[in-house]
């Protein structure tokens, strides 16, 4: 047992590291890591510029322009742009849609769409919530009836991340609703945002960011050869997706990032004339917080040494999501109890009055980051999984 | 020993829900956020003509004398309500100053306008570093031809804009946080020298921050005695600190009755979601933190005017750290049972999540009290 880079892996890890140092826009940067939401474009730019040098799909097929990095490689390459501070990739595209293409997309439609995917030509957006349907997601109404060679789609999606940048969705929709077996009459539809018949609703969340929508669907005309897979098996491929999704959910370099800053905050801040660092309340908190950080980290090297072997992971993984997630949001509430008192300021209201954004960006973050254990499969969904695939509960 | 409110405390309990019903709706305290004042004047007259400004103070200054456990009753309808206005700013703290350490003079002076709605005070206070250590006060006040000319900066006062009249620690001796050597003063918000920058806060209330440059008061603008200003901070501020955890019980009822009525009425899986035991018993956890909250904040009311220093300290170190336990576990939970809809700007829960929030770290954190309970 070794738990160190090889010396291929470490010079792998300078290489990327001394990349990113050259190419992250410090702008795109600064806005990263003081949380700021990033425009469209300037998503795009940062895709592009990956996409440029090659690394933006490392784990497509090399043939569709996959980097053929080890597991591991491509651990180290999304710490090393979490360390960095790099604005994020857009998943629903790359590593949704792409995967989803890659295992069940006819020729033609992985010609169509993967090399634009690639190149960040489309914005993508995921189409799977609706109102009545979250956390049972097999119960969704949004319909698509068969006219000739189209589907007409009507019906509601809801919390659809960065619909507003959207130029195409990939939706769940039912297409049979005869079926008893509710799960058998859902199909996988690809959906362009520009046809007639599309709104895009925001939806302001506490932090006052948008970044989630509602989109309205109101007869828009789907060609049929936007299908994926067959009709009626949409479950299978979101199930695939799901299980794609779940590894690299645990956000461990980003999380690691984060707490170095709040060990920052805490050494500038005083408690008594001394730092807040050296309180042995604030310290022992913030120590449990970065050992369970550190036990996530080798539990997520853990599945990817058995990834790469052919003994994959199971439903356990879904752990990394939960943890994951609780450590995010307990890192958030650290810096925003550093911070004390004046943490509560959020906006000057006269626009042009001086006041100090990052500050007022901590308890925002925190509000924010609520969001992480309900999204993509609630933690308690994913506490479900567990008990039910691995624990045969 | 009766936990009953007397008929007169129910009787303002019942007529304080009821405007709040009527006046204070979810979508009329919207738009008073979104007002340039931030809060409504319409709803602080209301406040004076119901006897809410008045009720804690002396029937000699127009008030109707009541007790904190009175005060209580208003605070915790404002929790639940996430009422905006200047209540705990002006009834809790600036007047409190005055009520408690003032001349009779300073009292005929302001309290009668108090009373009536017309005076609003705001304490000036925090200032940058100081965290929750009430000594830290690095403002200075010196004495000036009749009176004293003040130098300072003072951060996040709360509804500071709004107010006339500005409580304002200064220290008239001694180094920076020492005990010793502070000074109260009343400063008019207008008073040349006087300049304030006014903040939204992430729970829709107003803070100021306000900068004193050579600000002249006379010399009867000083509360009480020179130099011993911290012993009455501290009274003030634990009785404020009791007041806001009766406002956190209002907040933490309202989360709890809406994540109740949330598990009963939205279904998945073909069910209510209430009916999954994993959610029953975190729900039950959110039941025992909101009778254990009211317990706590009840007798921190209780005992904060009619303890002594010491025991006050204790009881009210205790209310505030098991408060701030319960803001953060409630609020967490019932945005958490909500899912997506508990994270939305439309939703009072999320409103009511960042109130709690924002008082788990008012007037000192779960940490700061727990420290201030074990030292005492």
């Amino acid at each position: 047992m070794d738990l160190n880079y090889s010396p291929d892996e470490a010079a792998f890890r300078d290489e990327v590291r001394a990349w990113l140092r050259d190419n992250v826009p410090g702008d795109l940067r600064d806005k990263v890591l003081s949380y700021q939401s990033l425009e469209k474009e300037e998503l795009r730019s940062w895709h592009k510029t990956l996409a440029k040098k090659g690394w933006v799909a490392p784990d497509w097929p090399t043939e569709w322009g996959g980097t053929g990095w080890t597991v591991v490689q491509r651990y180290i390459f999304e710490e090393e742009c979490d360390g960095a501070g790099s604005p994020p990739l857009v998943p629903f595209g790359l590593r949704m849609c792409a995967p989803v293409l890659l295992r069940f997309g006819t020729p033609e439609q992985k010609k169509r769409f993967l090399p634009r995917i690639y190149q960040g030509d489309d914005f993508w957006c995921q189409g799977y919530s609706e109102p009545g349907s979250g956390s049972d997601l097999a119960s969704l109404k949004t319909r698509a009836v068969r006219q000739g060679d189209h589907y007409v789609v009507t019906g509601q999606k809801i919390w659809t991340t960065l619909g507003h940048y959207g130029d195409w969705i990939f939706a769940l929709v039912r297409t049979d609703a005869t079926r008893e077996k509710r799960q058998e009459g859902i199909s996988f539809l690809l959906i362009d945002m520009r046809t007639p018949g599309i709104t895009v609703r925001p939806i302001v969340l506490m932090d006052q960011s948008r970044e989630v929508n509602e989109v309205f669907f109101d007869d828009v005309k789907v060609p049929v050869e936007n299908l994926v897979y067959e009709e009626g098996k949409g479950w299978t491929v979101a199930k695939y997706l799901l299980g794609y999704e779940r590894m690299g959910t645990g956000r461990i370099a980003q999380s690691k990032r984060e707490l170095a800053r709040v060990k920052e905050l805490a050494a500038e801040a005083t408690k008594d004339g001394r730092p807040l660092l050296d309180d042995p309340r604030f310290r022992d908190r913030l120590t449990r917080v970065e050992v369970e950080l550190i036990a996530l980290e080798i539990t997520n090297l853990r599945f990817l040494d058995q990834l790469r072997g052919d003994r994959p992971p199971g439903a356990e993984v879904s752990l990394l999501k939960i943890k994951g997630t609780e450590i995010q949001q307990a890192i958030s509430e650290l810096a925003m109890q550093a911070a004390g008192p004046l943490v509560q300021v959020f906006r000057p209201v006269d626009a042009n009055a001086a006041f100090d954004p990052f500050a007022a960006s901590l308890a925002p973050r925190y509000l924010n980051l609520r969001k992480t254990t309900i999204y993509a499969g609630s933690n308690e969904i994913q506490r479900n999984i567990i008990a039910k695939a691995t624990l045969g509960l | 020993m009766n936990f009953e409110l007397s008929e007169e405390q129910q009787l303002l309990a019942d007529t304080l829900k009821k405007f709040l019903a009527t006046g204070y709706s979810f979508d009329t305290r919207s738009k008073i956020i979104a007002s340039a004042a931030g809060v409504s004047d319409d709803v602080w007259a209301t406040f004076a003509e119901m006897g809410l400004l008045g009720l804690p103070f002396a029937e000699a200054y127009d008030g109707f004398g009541g007790s904190a456990v009175d005060v209580m009753i208003v605070m915790e309808a404002i929790g639940e309500g996430l009422v905006v206005e200047p209540y705990l700013a002006t009834v809790g703290l600036g007047g409190q100053f005055v009520a408690r350490g003032g001349t009779e003079k300073q009292k005929k002076r302001i309290l009668p306008g108090l009373v009536q709605g017309k005076t609003r005070l705001a304490f000036a206070q925090t200032e940058k570093g100081a965290r929750y250590d009430l000594e830290h006060v690095r403002t200075r006040a010196r004495r000036t031809g009749d009176g004293f000319t003040l130098d300072g900066e003072k951060r996040a006062v709360l509804h500071g804009f709004s107010a006339d009249l500005l409580v304002v620690s200064a220290r008239t001796a001694g180094g920076d946080t020492d005990r010793d050597g502070i000074s109260l003063f009343l400063v008019e918000r207008g008073a040349p020298g006087v300049r304030v920058t006014d903040y939204r806060t992430i729970d829709n209330l107003r803070v100021a921050d306000i900068t004193l440059s050579g600000v002249t008061v006379p010399r009867d603008a000083l509360i009480g005695r020179e130099g011993e200003g911290l012993r009455l901070i501290d009274e003030v501020v634990d009785y404020a600190t009791a007041l806001i955890c009766a406002e956190a019980v209002g907040a933490i009822k309202y989360a709890h009755d809406a994540t109740l009525e949330y598990l009963k009425t939205r279904r998945q899986f073909g069910v209510p979601i209430g009916s999954f035991q994993a959610l029953q018993h975190r729900m039950v956890d959110v039941l025992i933190s909101y009778e254990q909250a009211r317990s706590i904040a009840t007798l921190a009311c209780v005992k904060v005017d009619t303890a002594g220093a010491a025991e006050r300290r204790r009881i009210v170190s205790a209310a505030k750290l098991k408060i701030a336990d319960a803001c953060r576990h409630v609020s967490q939970e019932s945005v958490q049972l909500h899912g997506g809809m508990g994270m939305t700007e439309e939703l009072k829960i999320s409103h009511t999540f960042r109130r709690l929030t924002m008082i788990a770290q008012t007037f000192g954190d779960a940490d700061h009290h727990l420290e201030r309970f074990a030292a005492s």
